[in-house]
């Protein structure tokens, strides 16, 4: 990639806004999956009553299932969230950049 | 077309081959004594897969001219096919069939494992997806190797993906093997060299097109099989969970206890050192990342990851479903279990006779069948992308620097296949009779700790080096390889010490650590003049990786 092509792409206003947005959205979701993951493993290796807790009193599913199926949940809508809004905000963006330095 | 028609006979070798097999087999009387009585609708059902797929390769391998149509299919896959391949790559026979017995055996732990395999997707979405396909060709040396000197460079990741390769073929090969001798009852040998010629086949002739379709197929089917067996066996609960679960607490020996986390989660650095190398070997594991590129632009591989995460997730779901279902339908009929009360086959058999408790003899030979189909899948993509690291990688970029034409390129690269695929069926014979149970652990770790730091700090951090991209890879690996000699699965049930000298089965969290610290301090501390210009050269890759300006296959925009 020639140089001052770099320059142009790296000065226009919407690439600022894009890589911002994009990286402050993007770590939020890996900080939350990373947080979620290893919070449930932590409970796992410290606390592994807490999840063998029945879910309604004298109930036989405990707390653990639906806790381990929200974590699969979760992964999968997060990463859902994330090509939602790369699909239309960040695309778009994304083209204005480059219409601007062709 | 001389590789067509080539491919025509062989094709019509392969299925003779096969039909004139069973018998042949039946006669061998060594082995051990799982061996099971040859199953003929398998047999038949299977026979119906390999013809499909070689007719699939037959149909990509006119496909197939240039190097970018045999590494990539020429980019033309759609994001939803492609969230299929990967969930196909990811949805192997052993996470079918081992995740089911973990269940089976002991409940929610089974749980456990499956979110440790699926959580490194979210990850890969957030932080990598777009980056790979706006920054890659072929490998993910393409893009460690950006703004790094070349031959350093491609030769640590050749070998980070070699190694994880070897590792995860043999672990395949010898699976494969022992469990088409559980299900077909054919002899060891010839299942190892039939999984062997058919992944030579796909690769060599229909590249990452058919390997892709392929994978397609197996993942419809597999996703097909699960669902129908997890639907019967909520049909036999009325669609309740908590009857199902209050049945499986009643039958199964440990009872309350399978609600609840066990005896498989050890202590804290064993667990939290397994889901680090779950979550970021998959982000290192060079077949995966090869399906990066095969997609026209980053919007496309964004949807890959969502799809495989989608299919990926539904399916470790189904597999627990199947799980529970194998307690209750399996555990408490004599017919599938031995003297002891064990399952027939040994415990990776739960899902297998599930699928005979709910379907009959048909869904039996359909769901063998699948698991076959599974492994020649994920061995026809591991094949490939070892191809790919010693064609492109090796040849290409270091032994003749750039200057090899795309049909020398090609000629290398299917030899590569050829002699991987020979290499793969000896060492798949070679370790028939060995304990290979930390091999896919071992593949995922070296995965986490050589390809993963250094490709992830390549496309984040301005100041990595060539050289603190290649030491902190070479250490990455030969500490994930090291620890795992001097760990309990090598240490003590290979090589027979009483005391292992490193005290956990995974290495990731030590390796993993070693090799960034590593990248880091090198690279700090480099000084070559060549420094300063690789620093510069981050500008670029930084507006490549976001804006896909320049990107392989952009000017289709």
């Amino acid at each position: 990639m020639p140089e001052d092509l770099v320059e142009r792409v790296r000065r226009q206003p919407q690439f600022r806004e894009l890589t911002r947005k994009r990286s402050v959205f993007a770590w939020t979701l890996a900080v939350a999956m990373l947080v979620i993951y290893y919070g449930f493993i932590t409970v796992i290796a410290f606390w592994p009553t807490l999840l063998a807790a029945p879910l309604v009193d004298g109930g036989i599913v405990t707390l653990g299932f639906p806790l381990g199926i929200g974590v699969i949940v979760t992964a999968i809508v997060l990463t859902g969230a994330y090509v939602w809004r790369a699909n239309t905000e960040f695309d778009r963006l994304n083209e204005r950049i480059w219409e601007a330095v062709q | 077309m001389k590789p067509n028609r080539l491919l025509a006979g062989a094709l019509g070798l392969a299925v003779a081959g096969l039909a004139a097999l069973p018998a042949f087999a039946a006669g061998a009387l060594e082995g051990t004594a799982e061996k099971q009585a040859v199953n003929i609708t398998a047999i038949v059902m299977f026979v119906l897969f390999v013809t499909g797929t070689l007719g699939i390769t037959y149909w990509a391998a006119k496909r197939t001219r240039s190097t970018r149509d045999f590494y990539a299919a020429g980019g033309a896959i759609t994001g939803f096919q492609n969230g299929l391949a990967i969930a196909g790559d990811y949805m192997s026979a052993a996470s079918f069939l081992g995740i089911s017995a973990l269940v089976y055996g002991s409940g929610f732990d089974g749980l456990i494992y499956s979110i440790g395999f699926l959580v490194g997707w979210p990850i890969i979405m957030f932080l990598m997806a777009e980056r790979l396909r706006n920054l890659g060709r072929y490998t993910f040396a393409d893009i460690v190797s950006f703004r790094l000197r070349q031959t350093p460079v491609r030769v640590m990741a050749a070998s980070g993906t070699l190694v994880v390769v070897a590792f995860y073929l043999i672990a395949q090969m010898v699976g494969a093997g022992q469990l088409i001798k559980l299900l077909f009852g054919l002899d060891y040998l010839y299942a190892v060299m039939i999984v062997g010629v058919l992944m030579i086949l796909y690769v060599m002739f229909g590249g990452m097109l058919a390997t892709t379709w392929v994978q397609i197929v197996k993942a419809v089917l597999l996703l097909g099989g699960a669902s129908f067996i997890a639907v019967m066996v909520m049909a036999a609960f009325d669609f309740d969970f908590s009857a199902l679960f209050a049945k499986g607490v009643e039958v199964h020996p440990k009872h309350q206890a399978i609600m609840a986390p066990g005896t498989l989660v050890k202590d804290p650095v064993s667990t939290i050192s397994l889901g680090l190398a779950l979550m970021f070997g998959t982000a290192g594991l060079p077949h995966i990342l090869m399906r990066f590129f095969t997609v026209a632009d980053a919007k496309e591989a964004r949807k890959s990851v969502f799809w495989a995460t989608s299919f990926i997730g539904y399916f470790y779901i189904l597999t627990f479903i199947i799980g529970f279902g194998a307690i209750v339908l399996v555990s408490t009929n004599p017919q599938y279990l031995d003297v002891k009360g064990g399952l027939l086959g040994g415990s990776n058999m739960a899902a297998i006779h599930l699928a005979h408790a709910v379907g009959g003899d048909a869904m039996l030979g359909f769901i063998s069948a699948v698991a076959f189909a599974t492994i020649l899948a994920v061995v026809a993509g591991l094949t490939l992308a070892g191809a790919t690291a010693v064609s492109h990688d090796l040849y290409a970029s270091v032994f003749r620097r750039g200057r090899a034409s795309d049909a020398q390129e090609m000629r290398v690269s299917k030899y590569a296949t050829l002699v991987l695929g020979v290499v793969a069926i000896v060492l798949g014979i070679a370790f028939e009779k060995q304990n290979i149970a930390f091999m896919v652990g071992l593949a995922f770790a070296v995965a986490a700790s050589a390809n993963f730091p250094v490709l992830i700090l390549s496309m984040y951090w301005r100041n990595l080096t060539t050289l603190g991209a290649v030491v902190g890879g070479f250490i990455g690996l030969t500490t994930a390889v090291g620890l795992t000699v001097l760990g309990p699965a090598i240490w003590v049930k290979i090589l027979g010490y009483a005391q292992p000298i490193f005290p956990y089965d995974a290495p990731a969290l030590f390796s993993m650590i070693a090799a960034f610290a590593a990248c880091w301090v090198v690279s700090l501390l480099d000084r070559s003049t060549a420094v300063r210009d690789e620093i510069r050269r981050f500008d670029a890759l930084y507006i490549r990786a976001q804006t896909g300006i320049g990107a392989e296959g952009a000017a289709a925009h």
